[in-house]
């Protein structure tokens, strides 16, 4: 692997991804002129977790999968793997991912910053939900005689 | 033997379209939606999913709305789809223990790190019917408090950290699949926990209350039982670097078990281990159980019969999709089979009265 990891991409991608394809497509809704490289196709990644949550690796069960690959009028790429099976969010994605490696402003303001913002808030709301159902043990003073 | 048969078109035709009528119901009663049993009737879609080794809800709710609710018919249907899927990759094993937890409570310590949190459990209900259900009623809220945002680490990690409890070593080794190859016995740990976690809920469910009866008993305590969601990232081939593309809500219990130990090691405590798609805790709870029973040659323990310890038994029986798809099949036609039967019964029926006749 010759490519750095690039720690901002590997961010908005993972946005893009677990964005409901709803309300990306409501932020984003017109495409510039791109070409597909690779269609949207639908598959599946098996998910694996470790026995005892720290052991060995074993194979959980798939999820349903959607990847894209496209290039803009510039020649930039743009790749998207999105959970589900919806093929618009994964070719969304790819068009945005080429958008942001070349730096569009425009594009972190309208879309990645909401979702961002949005994603944070539907964390906490379940988050604070959660912590209602907290236990506060207290103890029984005992009768002494 | 089973014999192809023709005929009987006409008839299928009409009863696959009474099928579909009776699937609509009453038309005087509304319609029900995909997106109202995904987000109603959550704990049928996650069931689905779980044993339907697929984690998509709305494709899970559809084959419950087509299976007009059988849930072994809507995990065959699952199954079925996910045979069309290309596999595109296998995830990084997940990270249970950066959970957003829903819920998570343990049996063995009244007070840790991040607490007992409940969350939307059936425990404490008194399972009295509700009838204002019936009625439409006003929407539920639940009430929030702030989160803390600390840590919940796992429960079996702070055992561990005073050596009581057995180490569940890390490896990267690439675990056996079912879906690929077909179950070889004996079968290792890994492949065991794909066959439990996909096993069908109510089999897993009574090995599970057998072992608490005696039959192959491991003295288990729920360590832990956590509900929520986990990232689930990939190694993108064509990016060479992982991204987290989703995210799935899943069950996971550890159990504490009776501890081993022999001249050269300590006694210790042993685990048993749940993780199931979904929130599913009942399943969770007894696919580590299960887990645990099946372990007993690798802990030194005895062999005492028991169906728990039997992994034969255990996975050759607890896929429901086989099971039902081997106890179905006898309604269907055997005619030459039965032809057959009939006229050795005859015989012999035929023989011996005439042989008492004599």
């Amino acid at each position: 692997m010759t490519e750095q990891p690039d720690l901002a991409r590997k961010g908005w991608m993972s946005l893009l991804a677990k964005a409901p394809a709803a309300r990306l497509a409501e932020l984003f809704p017109n495409l510039p002129p791109h070409d597909v490289l690779r269609a949207p196709e639908c598959g599946a990644v098996m998910v694996q977790g470790r026995i005892g949550g720290t052991g060995a690796p074993f194979n959980l069960g798939e999820m349903t999968v959607t990847r894209c690959s496209v290039v803009l009028a510039d020649g930039q790429v743009g790749h998207a793997w999105v959970q589900g099976r919806d093929k618009s969010h994964a070719q969304r994605a790819a068009v945005l991912d080429a958008l942001l490696q070349s730096g569009a402003a425009d594009a972190q303001l309208q879309v990645l910053d909401v979702l961002a913002a949005e994603a944070g808030l539907a964390k906490t709301a379940r988050a604070t939900k959660a912590a209602a159902t907290k236990v506060d043990f207290f103890t029984m003073v005992r009768g002494e005689d | 033997m089973y014999v192809a048969v023709k005929g009987g078109e006409k008839a299928i035709d009409n009863a696959h379209a009474w099928l579909a009528e009776e699937r609509r119901g009453d038309p005087s009663v509304a319609e029900l939606s995909v997106p109202q049993i995904r987000e109603q009737l959550k704990l049928s879609v996650n069931r689905v999913m779980a044993e339907g080794s697929l984690y998509d809800p709305d494709l899970a709710a559809l084959a419950i709305k087509q299976s007009r609710g059988d849930l072994i018919e809507a995990v065959f249907l699952i199954r079925a789809y996910r045979t069309t899927l290309p596999r595109f990759a296998a995830s990084n094993p997940v990270e249970t223990a950066k959970m957003a937890v829903d819920r998570r409570i343990s049996a063995t310590f009244k007070d840790l790190p991040g607490g007992q949190i409940l969350g939307p459990t059936f425990d404490y209900t008194h399972r009295l019917l509700d009838f204002k259900l019936m009625a439409e009623g006003e929407l539920p809220t639940a009430p929030t408090a702030p989160a803390s945002g600390e840590a919940v680490p796992h429960v079996t990690g702070l055992l561990a950290q005073g050596g009581l409890i057995q180490p569940e070593p890390q490896t990267d080794e690439m675990p056996p699949d079912l879906t690929r190859e077909p179950l070889e016995l004996p079968a290792n740990r890994a492949l065991r926990q794909q066959a439990l976690t996909r096993g069908d809920e109510g089999f897993v469910l009574s090995l599970a209350y057998s072992t608490q009866r005696g039959y192959g008993r491991t003295h288990a305590f729920v360590g832990e039982l956590r509900i929520g969601r986990v990232g689930v990232s990939v190694n993108i081939p064509e990016l060479g670097f992982a991204v987290e593309i989703g995210e799935i809500e899943l069950t996971e219990c550890e159990t504490v078990n009776q501890f081993t130990g022999s001249k050269t090691e300590p006694p210790q405590f042993t685990r048993g281990y749940g993780l199931v798609l979904g929130q599913s805790e009942r399943k969770a709870i007894s696919v580590s159980l299960v887990d645990r029973a099946l372990r007993w040659a690798e802990l030194g323990e005895d062999f005492i019969g028991a169906p728990a310890q039997d992994q034969e038994f255990v996975l050759s029986h607890c896929d429901n999709v086989q099971a039902t798809g081997f106890l179905e099949h006898i309604k269907l036609p055997h005619y030459v089979d039965f032809q057959a039967e009939l006229e050795l019964i005859r015989r012999l029926r035929s023989e011996a009265i005439a042989e008492a006749a004599e």
